[in-house]
């Protein structure tokens, strides 16, 4: 054991080495074998999940295509002051541009990029691509607005100035249905085509629904499985762990043979006379269905949490209230419900953000009214292949979870939460 | 023991079982008088918390009426029952301050909020933790919990209060100052209290009478000195304080006291206790501190030969055990007084005992 002895104000050990360089060495030690021990699950978190998010926040803003393709045109568009078409300058470097992109291929993903900001856009490059490599000499202005008379608007250039720019907001833009008008000001889109901040919303909204049900239903579940006796609950628990040793689509898909308007509820319905052969309920391929199947996927996420803070409340803590006079009711609601609140935060956070992320069941069961957020950044991944827009979504999505969290800490403390 | 002229509570011919098959409370008849101390020792098993859950409410007796206060409550919800309880575990609601805690059996009862200030601050005073107030159960000591639980039992009044090994949890020291404070609170309150525990000294010093569970049968039902002098049967000898036993067989019985012959031969000359015919075994009782050494030719009837086997010094008393009459288990306590006899291991003396103070009990 180390003496410490105190000398001109340095505590030193019996050797004398400084008492805290002797800790720090002890530690560092410690240190290095603990950060050897979590370093494989490091390496993965990073691979797989902090470089993907960085990429994709990255994306969100990301803007190559245009900047790379007609970059003299942009430089040129530089002092141009958006009250009238520009020059026949302008109009040859561009004519310039387009023919090199064309021959290369790569026109197509310019007119895509400007197709994204301005609608209809992409025949505009397209057919005047086609028309400059028929001809070799200028003047193009004419030519151009022969092509297309979008040419002579001067949207069309502010529009491909603004899609020039090599870092851009326009897809944050239009993940909340905004857009920026010829001379920069942020304006709403036109109502028919907002279609995000509507989908975040009932996005939020069904997630918030499905929470609130789950919750309902899984609190008596887990006060059974804390309260009775133990054979009968380990009974119940192998009840709400068994959907997960079943696969998700297997669990989907029984939804929709349970519930399509030939299935098994709607022959029972229409079997005991509650409802005709003809009135058959629509109950899949909707939102109904969405929400049933994923109430159904998420509920032992709300239950094990409610689970494990119920475990731990003492019984004696409901007689001592009833002692005191309290009626059952009233020793549930002042004393069980509120030391149960730390799990329902817990169980709600966790299913919620799951809920507001959920891809593959409203994919499969929530037909064309059930879809959700998720489906359309995945539409933009898979079909529409506009990853910055997908990323942006993606983005909000997170951000929005984030700040949940950040609320959540804020209002009940992490610290008290009880996942299981 | 003469009946209680005004029982608060009253047990008639309970019985319970929780599995239909064992009985875990055996036909119990109990009356504990108002302002009565009365504890429930035995050991573990017993069917102590099992009566007082019964007297709660959260346990149904299968069999038989309880009476509080000349109602029977046996289909009173325990909420109605108007008894505070003090819980093993303190129970304290851990959501809760010292205060809202205490406030809680109040608001139930919808008090006026001076009222229920005045009486928190009555409480607190009472167990002294007038400072502690606005902490939470987890930022008190156990000592402190246990105060608060007791405070929170008494707040409202009751006019009986049950407990349930209320300091089982406590360390020695801080067990005995709690059980003082206990007894001084019963004191001065005139509650009723029903006090369970398996230590019997914490019985001993606290109640007016003990009432000793054994298999679900009250073995003796006595004030402490009664219980401790006058044991009624062999269980009871055993479990209250530190008790010789010899087993015989009663030879003659003549009036109070009876001849008992020893298995390892010798006759005794015992008080006639739990014994009703000649021929019947029986367990002789004798308290070590009721033997003499070298007592003076024909003070006492009972004297034998003895070796001292070992000696254990103890400050006030030497603690000396013995071989008598083939037991080399019989203790007697020598007293640290002036002119005491002064023992050798291995040394043979003559003890000896009056009639009145060895009993004859079952076997
Ligand atoms: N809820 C229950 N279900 C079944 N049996 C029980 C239950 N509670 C108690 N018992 C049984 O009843 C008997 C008496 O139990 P009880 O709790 O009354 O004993 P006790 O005297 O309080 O013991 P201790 O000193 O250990 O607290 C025991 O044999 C116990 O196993
Ligand atoms: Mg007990």
């Amino acid at each position: 054991m180390a003496q410490a002895t105190l000398d001109m104000g340095v505590i030193t050990t019996v050797d004398g080495t400084p008492l805290k360089t002797k800790l720090r060495q002890a530690e560092r030690r410690n240190r290095l074998r603990s950060f050897g021990l979590v370093f494989p699950l490091l390496a993965f978190i990073m691979i797989s999940f902090v470089f993907p998010i960085g990429d994709m926040i990255f994306r969100s803003v990301d803007n190559p295509v245009v900047a790379q393709h007609l970059p003299r045109t942009l430089a040129a568009l530089e002092n141009w002051d958006g009250q009238e078409i520009p020059d026949e300058e302008v109009f040859s470097v561009l004519a310039q541009e387009m023919r090199v992109a064309a021959e290369a291929r790569e026109i197509g993903k310019v007119a895509t990029r400007l197709n994204y900001d301005l609608p209809g856009s992409r025949s505009t490059i397209t057919k005047t691509a086609r028309k400059i490599r028929k001809i070799e000499e200028g003047p193009y202005k004419e030519v151009f607005i022969e092509a297309d008379k979008d040419w002579g608007e001067t949207e069309t250039w502010s529009k491909l100035k603004q899609v020039g720019e090599r870092y851009t907001i326009s897809y944050y833009l239009a993940a909340v249905d905004l857009q920026r008008d010829a001379t920069g000001n942020i304006i709403s889109q036109p109502e028919n085509r907002q279609i995000y901040v509507p989908l975040f919303l009932r996005t939020l909204w069904v997630s918030l629904l499905i929470t609130v049900i789950c919750l309902l239903l899984a609190y008596p579940i887990a006060y059974l499985m804390a309260t009775l006796p133990v054979r009968y609950s380990n009974l119940l628990i192998i009840l709400v762990l068994l959907p997960f040793w079943t696969s998700l689509l297997v669990r989907t898909t029984s939804w929709i043979v349970l519930l399509q308007t030939e299935g098994v509820l709607n022959d029972i319905l229409v079997w005991i006379g509650v409802i005709s052969d003809e009135g058959r309920i629509q109950m899949i391929y909707n939102m109904t269905g969405t929400i049933v199947a994923m109430v159904h996927i998420l509920l032992p996420f709300m239950v094990l949490p409610l689970f494990s803070v119920m475990k731990t409340i003492s019984p004696s803590y409901m007689r001592a209230a009833k002692s005191l006079g309290a009626t059952p009711s009233r020793a549930f609601w002042t004393v069980y419900f509120p030391n149960t609140v730390p799990g329902i935060g817990a169980g709600s956070l966790l299913v919620f953000i799951l809920a507001i992320g959920y891809y593959i069941t409203p994919a499969l069961v929530g037909g064309r009214t059930g879809q959700l957020i998720s489906n359309f950044i995945a539409f933009h991944m898979q079909s529409s292949l506009n990853w910055g827009l997908a990323a942006a979504l993606g983005g909000l999505l997170l951000a929005g979870v984030l700040a949940l969290y950040w609320l959540y800490n804020r209002v009940v403390g992490i610290d008290s939460m009880k996942f299981g | 023991m003469a009946e209680p002229v005004d029982a608060l509570v009253r047990f008639k011919e309970v019985q319970k079982s929780y599995d239909g098959e064992t009985l875990v409370v055996k036909n119990l008849n109990l009356d504990v008088a108002r302002g009565e101390f009365l504890t429930m020792l035995g050991p573990s098993g017993s069917g102590k918390t099992t009566c007082l859950m019964m007297l709660a409410g959260f346990e149904t007796a299968t069999h038989g009426e309880i009476y509080l206060d000349g109602q029977a409550i046996n289909n009173v919800p325990p909420h109605r029952r108007n008894i505070g309880m003090v819980f093993q575990n303190y129970a304290l609601f851990p959501h809760m301050t010292v205060r809202e805690n205490l406030a809680y059996p109040l608001e139930v009862r919808k008090l006026g909020k001076a009222e229920i200030e005045q009486k928190i601050a009555r409480a607190l005073a009472m167990v002294q933790l007038e400072a502690f107030g606005d902490r939470r159960p987890g930022q008190l000591s156990g000592g402190q919990a246990q105060r608060v639980a007791v405070a929170r039992a008494l707040v409202f009044e009751p006019q009986l209060v049950l407990m349930d090994e209320p300091l089982g949890a406590l360390d020695k020291q801080l067990r005995e100052q709690m059980q003082y404070e206990i007894k001084h609170i019963h004191e001065n309150l005139g509650v009723t209290v029903v006090y369970v525990t398996h230590d019997q000294s914490e019985a001993l010093t606290m109640s007016n009478r003990i009432a000793v569970f054994n298999d679900g049968v009250i073995q003796q039902l006595a004030p402490p000195d009664a219980l401790y002098e006058e044991p009624e049967n062999a269980f009871v000898a055993q479990f209250i304080g530190e008790n010789n036993r010899l087993l015989g067989k009663v030879q003659a019985m003549n009036g109070q006291t009876c001849r008992v012959t020893l298995d390892d031969g010798g006759d005794v000359e015992a008080l006639a206790v739990n014994v009703d015919q000649v021929g019947a075994r029986s367990t002789l009782s004798l308290r070590p501190e009721r033997v003499t050494i070298n007592p003076a030719a024909d003070s006492v009837p009972n004297v034998f030969d003895a070796r001292v086997e070992e000696l254990i010094y103890l400050g006030d008393h030497m603690r000396t055990r013995f071989n008598v009459c083939g037991h080399d288990d019989f203790i007697v306590k020598v007293p640290n007084a002036a002119g005491h006899v002064v023992l050798e291991p291995g040394e043979v003396v003559k003890i000896g005992w009056k009639a009145e103070d060895c009993r004859a009990l079952d076997a």
